[in-house]
């Protein structure tokens, strides 16, 4: 039996968690409530009154194609980013797992990218990209490449992607060199011993060990190019050429802020908070019952 | 099948030197046994033989190949782990054939051979479990099946047992004696147990803070060690210690408190010199005749069933010295024991480098 331990009611202990509560109402719970109940209306040309319309902003929603077509694109563009990223993280991890000389070096130098901020990487790439000045546009048309992301919408999707994955990288790199080198060495070694060869070896033990890690950084990678690329996206493309890269955290934006239909935003804004809800409890349901080789 | 040629094996991290000149020549089909204590070197070694650390200087040949610049899976080796090492996502089964799969064998072989395996090591029942679903002991097995499916030409085996429970050690360490015996495939096997290398090895080398102290069978270990390290380190309880001197005459040794005992040979050459005297506590005696004897005054009594320990000091001098006795005695503290000792069982080292005196 555990012993109860009884405190004398104090207001020290609300006081500290206060701090906490006011942040979580302040700008989850309200914010939250306030889009809840702004997708339940619709608002006339000007602004100037609001009618109750139940979830007729969501039935229209699933009619449009707009909509529709951005969804799609949201999922093209997550599942790419999280590849993308989680692909050459995970070669740079297992690269930096057999470094020996200069490690510390050479991994802080890949942590960098992580510590700046979307909008920053969205401009870096804008500027190498960009079609009249920028560096990588010049080298493409030197070799005969015409690079243009603001008419070209498989381009401005690609430059997204790349903006998005690059950021991620760092990130995913941590995470798959902490699970390479809690992997024990000796296995390594049995493995090598077996006459398994450094890919074998890693196709064989590396990755399979590492899966729960992998998992994890799907869940966390496709969450941050679901809701976390607006700077991205706003500082390379604005969602264009022609809608090609807006996606939904850019369609709230586009639709709300731009397009003053507060009630059909706000409905995109649910939906959005549903799907990080949901991906939230796969994270944990798959947390509580860990590894299962 | 193979025999192992160390020549001159070093080897060093940066400066530090960790293994010195170690020359060994295995014979093909013998299983020896490397032992020393902690940080000694014996897994370094070991681990040099099977490939996962480079050579720093001299030739390791495997079979007649120098194996220097061999990876380890070129040197048909099999090794087992201290932490047996199972790969944790695949089966027993899966862990056992992973070798043999890369290897390219065909499947209704390998079927074979891994239920052939499984059937000596009476894993049987087993092949489809997992490893986290098995006990250290069954663990144990399956590491020694992986390695034996495999019919390496050597098994390198680095503290295989030190996991295990007493009781399953000694079980273990029989199994493992059998199977090297019946499969007579050479093996090189590191532990710092004193009682599994005189049990297994057919040879022994005792290494001591990387230089090898000495080579050779159990008994000549325990019969003749070549250093005051040896000596204690092989046998159980450790052989006694004590300073004393030889004689002018050269024919027995003087303790500092007047007891002396005699030597089974002629000293003189190293007359008047100070060695430091090894006794074994089972070759120390109760003796009531009249024949020349120390006296030993008991401290404290251990009974262990089959022998009772007496610990106590020596003569004069108050040295501290253990008896091992047969049987079940009862003895007091305070009592005086007369003790004797076969001279040919004294053992007389140089008090500065510890290497063994001769006449
Ligand atoms: N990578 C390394 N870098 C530097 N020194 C090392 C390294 N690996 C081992 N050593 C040193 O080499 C010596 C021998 O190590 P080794 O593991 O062979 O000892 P051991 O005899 O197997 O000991 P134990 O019985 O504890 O396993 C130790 O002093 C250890 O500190
Ligand atoms: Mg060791």
């Amino acid at each position: 039996m555990l012993k109860r331990v009884h405190f004398e009611p104090s207001f020290l202990p609300f006081l500290l968690v206060a701090p906490q509560i006011i942040i979580t109402v302040v700008f989850f719970i309200w914010p939250a409530s306030q889009a809840l109940y702004q997708s339940l209306l619709v608002e006339d040309a000007f602004g100037l009154s609001s009618e109750f319309v139940w979830f007729d902003n969501f039935i229209e929603l699933f009619g449009d194609e707009h909509y529709l077509g951005a969804f799609q694109r949201t999922i093209f563009f997550s599942f790419s980013v999280a590849f993308l990223s989680m692909a050459f993280a995970l070669t740079l991890a297992a690269m930096a797992d057999r470094v020996i000389k200069g490690a510390t070096t050479y991994r802080t130098f890949l942590i960098w990218p992580y510590a700046v901020a979307p909008v920053v990487s969205g401009a870096l790439w804008v500027f190498m990209f960009d079609p009249t000045l920028g560096i990588f546009t010049y080298t493409l048309g030197v070799l005969g490449y015409e690079w243009n992301h603001k008419l070209n919408g498989g381009e401005a999707m690609f430059l997204v992607i790349i903006a998005s994955a690059w950021k991620q990288v760092a990130y995913n790199f941590l995470f798959f060199l902490a699970a390479m080198q809690s992997i024990p060495k000796s296995l390594i070694e049995a493995a090598a011993i077996d006459g398994a060869g450094p890919t074998r070896r890693f196709f064989s033990i590396i990755f399979p060990l590492i899966s729960p890690t992998t998992f994890f950084l799907m869940v966390i990678n496709v969450v941050f190019a679901f809701f976390e690329t607006f700077g991205i996206v706003h500082a390379v493309t604005q969602g264009g050429p022609a809608k090609a890269t807006e996606i939904l955290v850019y369609k709230v934006f586009n639709d709300g802020f731009i397009g003053l239909d507060l009630g059909g935003s706000a409905a995109q804004s649910v939906i959005l908070m549903l799907i990080v809800i949901s991906l939230t409890v796969i994270q944990f349901r798959y947390v509580e019952k860990k590894v299962d080789y | 099948m193979a025999e192992i040629h160390l020549n001159k094996v070093s080897k060093s991290y940066g400066d530090v030197a960790v293994l010195h000149d170690i020359d060994w020549h295995i014979r093909d089909g013998e299983f020896v046994v490397i032992v020393g204590p902690s940080g000694c070197g014996k897994s370094t070694l070991l681990r040099m033989i099977a490939g996962l650390e480079k050579i720093t200087q001299g030739e390791a040949s495997i079979g007649n190949r120098v194996v220097n610049d061999l990876e380890p899976a070129e040197r048909d080796i099999a090794m087992v782990f201290q932490n047996y090492a199972l790969y944790p996502h695949m089966s027993v089964y899966n862990n056992m054939a992973y070798g043999l799969k890369i290897k390219g064998v065909p499947k209704d072989e390998i079927e074979r051979r891994v239920n052939r395996t499984a059937e000596i090591l009476e894993i049987g029942d087993y092949l489809k479990r997992s490893p986290r679903q098995l006990s250290g002991g069954q663990r144990q097995r399956v590491a020694m099946g992986r390695a034996i499916v495999r019919e390496p030409s050597v098994f390198l085996f680095d503290e295989p047992l030190s996991n295990l429970d007493a009781k399953l050690r000694v079980q273990m360490r029989l199994e493992i004696k059998k199977l090297q015996e019946r499969l007579g495939i050479t093996s090189v096997y590191v532990t710092h147990d004193q009682v599994e290398a005189m049990t297994l090895g057919h040879r022994l080398m005792v290494l001591n803070g990387g230089h090898v102290e000495q080579l050779g069978t159990p008994i000549e270990l325990y019969e003749r060690p070549a250093t005051a390290f040896v000596a204690g380190f092989i046998g159980s309880p450790s052989m006694n210690f004590l300073d004393a001197k030889i004689s002018e005459d050269g024919k027995e040794v003087e303790f500092p408190g007047g007891n002396t005992l005699s030597l089974a040979q002629d000293f003189s050459k190293h007359a008047n010199r100070p060695v430091n005297v090894g006794m074994r506590p089972e070759h120390l005696h109760v003796d009531d005749s009249n024949a020349e004897k120390t006296s030993h005054t008991v401290d404290v009594v251990e009974h262990l069933g089959a022998d009772t320990l007496v610990h106590g000091t020596f003569g004069n001098g108050g040295s501290d010295l253990t008896v091992r006795l047969s049987g079940i005695r009862t003895i007091g503290q305070g009592e005086v024991l007369p003790l004797s000792i076969d001279p040919k069982n004294m053992h007389l080292f140089d008090p500065d480098d510890g290497r063994r005196l001769e006449a």
